[in-house]
């Protein structure tokens, strides 16, 4: 379908307006280029498919990882990067490296969890979530000039540093 | 209770009420688990589904969800019952029309839900009205806690919880606030805020959630990122920054509209009332966009002819199942709408 504003470009914006007053609905197709000179931009998250395409042209040297099948479920990351979801828990150890790019990604550059931990682990968070939590209380406190609490915090962690 | 005693309340998450609720319908959080000994969903054979839905059934009924909670067998269910619990928010479209050994455990005045084998063996949701994330975190987490007493998560100590997708790994949780924006919309400045949401990796999506379009003025805010960051940083980010931003822009464009159009807002507001008490056939996507309207006059004081415990009620109750159940039959297209329009006047009326 062309787009109805510059009738030259494929239509690749669909609008529907429901239009006063009595809600009338008009379809609009315009393409990309017409959407946003009309101040229409296009939503695009980095869905799951997007992420998993950008790192298959990444890694599709690695032909190896790629037929690598977990022992448990029997998942190869051929499969994973098809359905974008993974076999079994073991499946993050299988695939690790391919995944640790992928993760990064997704997650804004993080590679570890800080957050909560099961009570039977002994429901404390790791040393590494307890160390970025201590680094932001102490930029934290350096920001409202306790230089005191700062210095406490870094004695804390220069302490967890040596262990 | 009993699915059909469902069509006759409303959830306590959408009573108006809480902080922010003019702007903020609700607030929900949910929980992404999986049981350490089965393989994920992908990879789960009927018995294994089997298995895991009788340990978290079992384990869930030890919870104290309240003594009018309410177990549905999802995949047992007729299709009319999934779709009712998708309109009320109870259960993800993806989990409505799945299939395998599947359910959903919902508390008293629908303020959780848990949902067992959708995407992961175990999603546990809770919902509240307006802006209430933290203490709504506190409540969420306790039922988490009470479950990992009698269940081993699958749990990593580099990578937290461990999900069947990656992008929900960590703390495994994900935050939506439902917004309704109708100034935001009527001043053109609602592809800004979208624009801004992108740059901090939130999500924002149409009323019912993942891969639906917002129609109607609302809109659902959730975090991406689930790695890297603890799950109070989330909720309160979310609470404290995000959200009362959000909030503060809308009433700011509503405050432009009282100030130079009046007329223009008022004319939008008693045309939505005028066309509900009147009109003769109604379809849902007008319905939603009339009742955008009638809400926000409602919120903004320009009209006193309802009240938003009826405007919320009318939202849930016009929707497709609702329908249906509510007149005890399956209904055509072209009769829903004349059925609808025929409920919506009649919702008013009482009113009057």
């Amino acid at each position: 379908m062309l787009c109805q504003r510059c009738n030259k470009s494929q239509a690749t914006v669909h609008l529907l307006d429901i239009v006063p007053p009595d809600g009338e609905k008009r379809e609009r197709h315009v393409c990309e280029q017409c959407a946003a000179e009309e101040g229409l931009t296009v939503q695009k998250h980095e869905s799951i498919g997007a992420i998993l395409d950008g790192f298959i042209k990444q890694s599709s040297k690695d032909q190896q990882s790629v037929d690598e099948v977990c022992p448990d479920c029997g998942l190869t990351f051929r499969e994973f990067r098809s359905q974008g979801l993974l076999g079994c828990p073991r499946d993050y150890e299988v695939f690790s490296k391919p995944l640790a790019a992928l993760i990064e990604r997704a997650h804004d550059g993080a590679t570890h969890h800080i957050g909560k931990v099961p009570a039977r682990l002994g429901g404390e968070p790791s040393v590494h979530a307890k160390m970025v939590r201590l680094r932001r209380q102490m930029q934290e406190a350096v920001a409202l000039e306790d230089y005191e609490l700062a210095a406490k915090l870094r004695d804390r962690l220069s302490e967890i540093e040596q262990l | 209770m009993n699915i059909d005693d469902l069509t006759r309340q409303n959830g306590e998450w959408l009573r108006g009420e809480g902080p922010y609720a003019d702007v903020v319908i609700s607030s929900r959080i949910r929980l992404a688990r999986n049981i350490a000994q089965f393989p994920f969903l992908s990879k789960a054979d009927d018995s294994d589904r089997k298995q895991v839905y009788r340990l978290l059934s079992d384990c869930i009924a030890e919870l104290k969800l309240g003594d009018d909670a309410l177990v549905v067998d999802i995949d047992e269910a007729q299709d009319l019952d999934r779709q009712l619990l998708v309109e009320r928010h109870l259960i993800s479209r993806q989990h409505a029309e799945g299939e395998g050994t599947r359910g959903v455990a919902i508390s008293g005045g629908e303020r959780r839900a848990l949902m067992i084998n959708e995407e992961d063996h175990l999603r546990i949701q809770g919902m509240r009205s307006g802006l209430q994330l933290t203490s709504l975190y506190e409540e969420i987490s306790r039922l988490d806690d009470a479950i990992e007493t009698q269940i081993e998560y699958a749990f990593d100590a580099q990578l937290g919880y461990l999900t069947a997708c990656p992008t929900n790994v960590g703390t495994g949780i994900r935050v939506s606030v439902m917004l309704h924006l109708p100034a935001l919309k009527l001043t053109n400045h609602i592809e800004q805020m979208f624009r801004a949401a992108k740059e901090m990796r939130l999500a924002i999506r149409g009323l019912h959630g993942e891969g639906t379009d917002a129609v109607g003025d609302f809109f659902q805010v959730s975090n991406q990122v689930t790695l890297g960051r603890s799950e109070e940083q989330i909720v309160e980010e979310f609470g404290n920054d995000i959200i009362p931003q959000f909030v503060e822009y809308e009433s700011a464009a509503r405050n432009t509209l009282v100030k130079e159009r009046t007329n223009l807002l008022d004319d939008k507001i008693w045309r939505a009332y005028g066309t509900l008490e009147n009109a003769r056939a109604l379809s849902s996507d007008e319905t939603l966009f009339l009742l955008s309207h009638l809400r926000m006059g409602v919120n903004m004081g320009r009209c006193d002819k309802v009240d938003l415990d009826t405007v919320n009620q009318m939202f849930i109750r016009a929707q497709p199942a609702h329908l249906q159940k509510l007149n005890g039959r399956r209904l055509g297209g072209e009769e829903r709408s004349v059925l609808r329009a025929e409920y919506l006047r009649g919702a008013l009326a009482a009113r009057n």
